[in-house]
């Protein structure tokens, strides 16, 4: 960590004024203040979509804009949960939600065991292919999976949506094979001496020791499938299948958006992922680097 | 083959099944379908009928075909590589020793986690002309009022900021990859007097290149594939300024019926993709290093 360097080197430098070190001093206060600029940037949207939340209609249409609400309306938030049938949308996301984490949990760590713990000819140009498919955009295979789902009869249901996820994501199985990899492989050596199948070895030991990274699949898929909105958008047309980034249109298709029980149910759906964020912090950090550095 | 070998093959396989089936699905016979597809006239339903190169043809003659390609590729080369420039600045920012990086690293990621469509809604309000918070702010300083999603030349510009609320994220891979360049590199050009430009200069940034590249990668293919804002925040106006080509192919596909010439775009969109992708992974053999670091 080289937060830490230089520590002792501090600590023993000559009392006279060093002109590396004031530079390294400035260094560290343009760093602040860009990073205080930056995060306030970054946070103004959610400032702004809450503090709209609360506002009442007479407060919305003040002109210059109140920077902090004068009266806090909390009615909006029971008013735009009636205003939509928000409780169905809710159930549907988190009905597909649930099983798209499941599916994505399930898939990729056996496919990653696969790419990762066995040793078998062809294993790493596959893996190569593997990786080749994030380079395909997903428009070139929307229209022909819409076709064949709608000869299914899948269209108006969530199985297009959660069905995909049972058969791996390049993503998640490089994520799971990085760290898979990194398990000593004695491990699996000594068992297969006492005679244990890959598949007890999976499920005994490799699962277990795996959690972490399970953990960073299981959240960024739960995230994915709750942040979508291209999916829905094509395959549910019937209004009572709607998720939540469907649903939520609805507040605008009246001549007069009504912004503050926009922003009110905004805030309801981003709250569960923000308190996700804050709670499982460091697997975010993880997975993004583990599924970034080579 | 020996019998072990052979074993280890099939057993290696079975684990990998789920993605064979899912490549095969999902996205093989999808891209073929679709190829096929992109030689017909087909409203969907019914069958298609084989038109030869026509979808082709008439795309080199449609006027939306070629603004949806500009203002695609106006919104990919300004967000990428300013992506790149606040991810670079960010995370040089969050390297140094300040107490209080996890504050700012939790702001600057957490965008990245949220919904584009939450995010989206709370941009129009935001940047609505006479109650949005930019405005406000950019009065205090002495600037007019911008109608920042009603101007033509703004509304790209408007979606192209938007994007850089998810340069939190790369910063965070970024500063994962300087954390690993070796202290002694710094040490050493501080002994031949080094400044912190120089540090910069000639060991930081080329050996973040990885992950530069990375973020270039990344970017391009989300940038290509841009649809959701402008769906919602525009759709696609003022006067197509904000029509991509993805949400103009999703106009063809599930508006116009237009199955077949939609099935075209999507195609001429993945041989851009992979061209460009092969492009630029030749042209950063020139600048990306991977002799030291990560």
């Amino acid at each position: 960590m080289s937060t830490l360097e230089s520590k002792e080197t501090d600590l023993l430098s000559p009392r006279t004024p060093d002109p590396r070190r004031s530079a390294r001093n400035r260094g560290l206060w343009l760093s602040r203040i860009i990073l205080i600029v930056a995060a306030i940037l970054y946070v103004t949207p959610i400032y702004w979509m809450v503090t709209t939340a609360v506002k009442g209609p007479t407060e919305l249409a003040v002109y210059p804009p109140t920077l902090l609400p004068q009266q806090w309306h909390w009615e909006n938030f029971s008013k735009a949960i009636n205003f939509i049938p928000f409780g169905r949308y809710l159930v549907n996301t988190l009905v597909i939600t649930l099983f798209s984490m499941v599916g994505a949990v399930i898939s990729n760590l056996i496919v990653a065991y696969g790419f990762s713990r066995i040793q078998w000819r062809g294993r790493d140009l596959i893996f190569g292919l593997v990786v080749a498919t994030i380079f395909v955009p997903f428009p070139v295979t929307v229209i022909p999976l819409f076709v064949t789902f709608a000869k299914l009869g899948w269209i108006n249901t969530f199985l297009p949506l959660i069905v995909p996820t049972f058969f791996g994501n390049p993503f998640y199985i490089f994520l799971l094979r990085q760290f898979l990899m990194q398990i000593p492989f004695e491990i699996s050596e000594s068992a297969k001496v006492d005679g244990a199948s890959e598949w007890q070895i999976l499920w005994y030991l490799i699962l277990p020791l795996a959690r972490p990274a399970i953990a960073v699949v299981a959240i960024f898929a739960a995230i994915a499938a709750w942040n979508d909105f291209f999916g829905p958008l094509i395959y549910l047309q019937d209004e009572s299948k709607y998720t939540l980034s469907i649903g939520l249109q609805m507040f605008r298709s009246t001549h007069q958006v009504e912004w503050s029980l926009l922003m009110a149910a905004s805030t309801l759906v981003v709250l569960p992922v923000i308190i996700i964020f804050l709670l499982f912090q460091r697997s975010f950090i993880e997975g993004i680097t583990l599924g970034s550095i080579k | 083959m020996s019998r072990r070998e052979r074993y280890n093959l099939m057993i290696g396989l079975l684990f990998i099944s789920p993605w064979i089936i899912g490549f095969l699905a999902f996205l093989v016979y999808p891209i073929v379908s679709s190829a096929y597809l992109s030689f017909t006239r087909f409203s969907g339903f019914g069958v298609a009928q084989w038109i030869g190169w026509g979808n082709y043809t008439r795309m080199a003659q449609d006027a939306l075909f070629w603004k949806s390609l500009y203002n695609t590729a106006y919104y990919t080369l300004l967000a990428v590589p300013i992506g790149v420039v606040v991810a670079t600045v960010l995370a040089v920012a969050m390297n140094q020793r300040l107490r209080e990086i996890p504050i700012y690293r939790a702001a600057l990621y957490l965008p990245s986690v949220l919904p584009i469509y939450a995010l989206s809604f709370i941009f129009i309000w935001l940047l609505n002309p006479r109650y949005g918070l930019l405005n406000l702010v950019l009065r205090w300083f002495g600037v007019p009022p911008i109608d920042w999603l009603g101007n033509p030349e703004w509304a790209k510009f408007s979606i192209v900021l938007l994007a850089q609320l998810g340069a939190g994220q790369y910063a965070l891979i970024f500063l994962a990859s300087i954390r690993g360049i070796p202290q002694t590199l710094y040490d050493s050009a501080e002994i031949d007097g080094a400044t912190q430009w120089h540090k910069f200069r000639f060991i930081t940034l080329p050996l973040i290149t990885p992950v530069i590249l990375y973020d270039v990668i990344i970017g391009l293919g989300l940038g290509l594939q841009v649809f959701a804002p402008s769906y919602i925040i525009t759709s696609g106006g003022p006067v197509n300024s904000t029509l991509f080509y993805v949400y103009y192919l999703y106009n063809n596909a599930f508006r116009y019926s237009q199955v077949g010439y939609a099935s075209a775009l999507s195609w001429v969109l993945f041989i851009l993709s992979v061209v460009l992708a092969y492009g630029i992974f030749r042209w950063s053999r020139r600048w990306v290093n991977y002799e030291v670091g990560s």
